[in-house]
């Protein structure tokens, strides 16, 4: 009669074993944790820099819990929240800043679980605590960067060239003109920097004698995209610094930067360093052996620092000369590279003062060393200090030498990232606390509890057996839609759990659609085998058409919303898939398993069917 | 167990002009108070910050709105929030200054006044974030309608689509008039849950539109007009549809009392609709597609073609 193939039992069966496998993670709770990680080629995370902070905590008579490699980071497990805090502080001195060190919680679920790559479900910043912004790259600023390093490098090409000219004005927000004498000082100006500046359009005014240039559109929209990758790959490295143990920093929209850390408390100190303008400073380096002696000794003379250098022989001392000769407003590119003896090297690019500077600047101290100095956070560090071997003109500068490639490229990274591209002004602000997040956590999930278990009650009471089994199929759905959003690793967030709520007041519609039915064709004298066929036959075409206008309303949902009603739309959404998976397959299975082999079936449990007296 | 012993199919399309009349009243009410009173929108649609702090004793908001007054930044909102410990400040944005600095100098004169003052939530948005969101809400609202009306329109009838599109603005716009009454916060969550009321109560619509067009097919009912077959197809849902609602509406009001200040705009919105959508799919959506003259052909067309692809 009512009988389904074997092959949806094993749907059904395989369904119900993967959501139990990937609901559990969400069982076992979390665990205190200290994540070490890198973002420095040169400083490797490996199974040798995990013996050697298990020996550190071993003297330090600490037990860790447990200690994994997991991708770029190693992973500290501890028993408490005291062990951890006081571990970290241990490891941290130990590493040094060479490695980023920082709290974390992971999922106590055994090992077999997270080897399946089952986690618990990754819970937004209103249920974990921690704080939000939204930031926006001034694109104007960085367009504007961008005309001023081109008007400078019009001028230094035309100086090259020995073409004379005039003014070279700014005519629009992507736009330059350059007056120029003759016809023939125009022509041979043209030529030049055609070849010399191909990313821009030309065009010439014959009778007044002017060129014309403009930035092609592309260039403009590289400019922007360039503008925010860079301010991202500075953001990363400024999180880096905050210990932040799952910082998010994406891209939104063409200007905007989302930048999402979990668990930081201290905003005050997190918009510091986001805000924060890192330097790179140019300065001249101090070998006479007296003076570093002196030095060394404690006695800095004046007009001279005596800074960190970090050599791949670890930190060294070095002498520095306080004046400043060339800041790193003035690089445009930094890139890993190799010299012609095939050695490591970091090609930079500089705008035209820069390149003007530091010509002149090697021109005067050949067979001295200088020293590219990173500033930041008040704290200065020597990033290289190569000998100067001939003069560098042309505004092309490798740095070579005492490098090996993983330092070359952090040396690269530390030059590109150090500054932002454009400034950033913070638009939108989300902070929340610890101990809200944990209220909300627990609100969620009571709202959730008693609305499911009111909903229980009553089907059990109104329609019997085939309550117990809409109850039994909607605690499926709540499984599915658990272990889905584990799964995907989807961010929950409190209105999240209000759709996870509100899916389960939704799914319950499509059971009593079914249950109803069934009843109407039992009051129409239909035998019970028959009635539960047309009665989920019926009411399939109604739970379809009813969840794909909902669905709709959801993907809208989706598409258009931001921030909270995104975190609903996407509960929502998957609530109305698992639901009519659970509503039609699952509940009609036991129902199948239930009464389906009885043969002379002559009562189902499904409440009092009641028939008018007229009939 | 069964609430419902309907021995007659009620004649619910003869209260047509009644409840139409309700209906229109209610509308107008709901435009009259967004117009007149206008939404208290949160801080999310009105750039400006918003924070909430907790005292470990009863805080003493005169103090604290003083303290906040001394920076000068315009209009201070401070309110208590569910307990008498919990306060709310709202503060507007203000040109020039870094809006991001604000929350901490409002956090260091509070702290002054009293140092066990913890800072719980902070919600900063910019002018210019505001408006996007409310043009993103209107455009969603849009394409939700226009989507949900091409699918029923292909799926029954564009009468019955457009009829099911009405009555579920009209609860929107009776939700939106509530929180203009009562100015209840409308946030960005609320706007969330008007929209997941007008995915839902389609549905209830579109079971009785279901129920009806199986009318017109059934041979029993072929001598009955168009309302008989409408009041049919309410009698014999209306079950389903008191359990289906109760049900959700049970949901939702755990929300209302479990689910604390930060579900409770949401919860809001979802029992004010789930309320009005009973009552719209019922006595609304129908008699609307009665009165755009849908018939027995509009239905029975949808199906002749399918039968002749069979044969």
């Amino acid at each position: 009669m009512n009988r389904f193939p074997i092959w949806k039992y094993l749907v059904i069966a395989v369904v119900l074993i993967v959501s139990t496998i990937y609901t559990l993670p969400n069982f076992f709770g979390e665990t205190p944790a200290v994540q070490i990680s890198s973002t420095r080629q040169s400083a490797t995370v490996d199974t040798a820099l995990m013996a050697r902070v298990e020996t550190v905590l071993q003297q330090q008579g600490i037990k860790p819990a447990g200690l994994f490699l997991d991708g770029n980071s190693l992973k500290v497990r501890f028993n408490d929240p005291d062990t951890q805090i006081k571990a970290r502080d241990i490891i941290q001195q130990a590493l040094g800043d060479t490695y980023i060190i920082a709290l974390n919680l992971l999922a106590a679920s055994p090992e077999w679980l997270s080897k399946l790559h089952a986690n618990p479900m990754f819970l937004g910043l209103d249920l974990r605590g921690g704080v939000h912004f939204l930031l926006e790259v001034d694109m104007q600023a960085a367009v504007d960067k961008t005309m001023e390093r081109y008007a400078g490098d019009i001028r230094r090409e035309l100086k090259s060239a020995k073409i004379r000219y005039g003014t070279i004005k700014r005519t629009g927000n992507t736009a330059l003109e350059v007056q120029l004498r003759d016809r023939e000082t125009l022509n041979a100006a043209a030529d030049k920097l055609a070849r010399s500046l191909p990313s821009l359009t030309f065009s010439s005014d014959d009778q007044l004698f002017r060129l014309s240039l403009a930035l092609k559109p592309e260039e403009i929209t590289r400019i922007q995209s360039d503008a925010v990758s860079q301010n991202i790959t500075t953001l990363h490295n400024r999180v880096n610094e905050l210990g932040v143990a799952e910082p998010v920093i994406q891209q939104a929209g063409p200007s905007r930067i989302v930048v999402q850390l979990p668990g930081v408390q201290d905003t005050a100190k997190a918009k510091d360093i986001l805000g924060r303008t890192a330097t790179l400073q140019v300065r001249m380096v101090e070998d006479d052996p007296s003076r570093v002696a002196e030095a060394m000794a404690g006695n800095v003379p004046v007009g001279y620092e005596l800074l960190d250098e970090a050599t791949s022989r670890g930190v060294q001392k070095i002498l520095l000369k306080k004046d400043v000769e060339l800041t790193g407003d003035n690089i445009n590119s930094a890139q890993p590279g190799f010299d012609q003896n095939g050695g490591a090297s970091v090609d930079i690019g500089l705008d035209s003062t820069g390149a003007e500077i530091f010509r002149s600047l090697t021109a005067e101290n050949i067979g001295k060393r200088m020293a590219m100095v990173l500033v930041e956070k008040n704290k200065s560090e020597v990033v290289t200090a190569p000998v100067i071997r001939s003069e560098i003109g042309g505004g092309r500068v490798q740095i070579s030498g005492s490098m090996n490639p993983a330092e070359a490229n952090d040396v690269a990274l530390l030059l590109r990232a150090g500054s932002l591209a454009a400034p950033m002004n913070i638009i939108e602000e989300r902070t929340i606390g610890p101990s809200l997040g944990k209220e909300n956590i627990e609100k969620g999930f009571s709202a959730t509890l008693w609305g499911f278990a009111a909903i229980a009650v009553f089907m059990v009471l109104y329609y019997r057996v085939f309550g117990l089994i809409s109850v039994a199929s909607l605690g499926v759905n709540l499984f599915m839609l658990i272990a889905l959003l584990s799964m995907l690793q989807a961010t929950l967030t409190l209105p999240g759990i209000a759709a996870i709520a509100l899916t389960l007041g939704m799914a319950i519609d499509a059971n009593v659609l079914i249950n109803e039915r069934i009843r109407e064709e039992l009051r129409n004298g239909v035998p019970p085998q028959s009635a539960i066929q047309a009665g989920y036959g019926h009411a399939w075409a109604t739970i379809l058409d009813s969840n794909v206008t909902t669905l709709i309303a959801g993907i809208a949902l989706l598409v258009f919303g931001s921030g909270p009603v995104r975190g609903f739309a996407v509960v929502h959404c998957l609530g109305i898939l698992t639901s009519m998976f659970s509503a039609v397959l699952v509940s009609r299975g036991i129902v199948n398993l239930w009464y389906g082999r009885r043969r002379r079936l002559t009562t189902v449990s499904i409440g009092q069917v009641w028939k008018p007296e007229t009939k | 167990m069964e609430f419902f012993r309907i021995k007659r199919d009620i004649p619910f399309m003869s209260y047509g002009k009644l409840t139409t009349a309700i209906s229109l009243v209610t509308f107008i009410l709901a435009v009259f108070f967004l117009f007149s009173k206008g939404l208290n929108l949160s801080v999310e649609f009105t750039g400006g910050t918003v924070m909430e702090v907790q005292y470990q004793q009863a805080a003493n908001l005169a103090d604290i709105r003083h303290r906040v007054e001394t920076l000068k930044v315009g209009e201070v909102q401070v309110q208590s929030l569910g307990t008498s410990r919990d306060v709310l400040i709202r503060l507007p944005n203000k040109e020039g200054t870094s809006s991001a600095k604000l929350s901490e100098q409002v956090m260091s004169l509070l702290k002054a006044g009293d140092a066990g003052v913890q800072l719980r939530k902070v919600e900063f948005v910019g002018p210019s974030v505001g408006e996007e969101l409310v043009s993103h809400g209107l455009t969603a609202i849009l394409l939700v309608c226009l989507g949900i009306v091409i699918y029923l329109a292909l799926r029954f009838e564009w009468r019955l689509a457009v009829s099911a599109i009405i009555a579920n603005m009209h609860d929107v716009v009776i939700i939106i008039g509530c929180f203009a009454l009562f100015q209840w916060e409308f946030s960005l969550t609320v706007l969330a849950g008007v929209l997941a009321v007008l995915g839902y109560s389609v549905n209830e619509s579109v079971v009785v539109f279901d129920r009806i067009r199986e009318n017109f097919r059934k041979p029993g009912m072929r001598g009955k007009g168009t309302a008989e077959v409408i009041d049919n197809a309410i009698t014999s849902t209306i079950s389903r549809t008191m359990i289906t609602h109760g049900s959700t509406e049970t949901v939702v009001l755990a929300m209302l009392v479990f689910g604390g200040p930060a579900l409770h705009g949401f919860a809001m919105a979802l029992t004010i609709g789930i309320v009005f959508g009973i009552y719209s799919s019922v006595l609304v959506a129908s008699p609307l597609a009665l009165a755009l003259g849908v018939k027995r052909e509009h239905m029975i067309k949808v199906v002749k073609p399918k039968e002749e692809a069979v044969v």
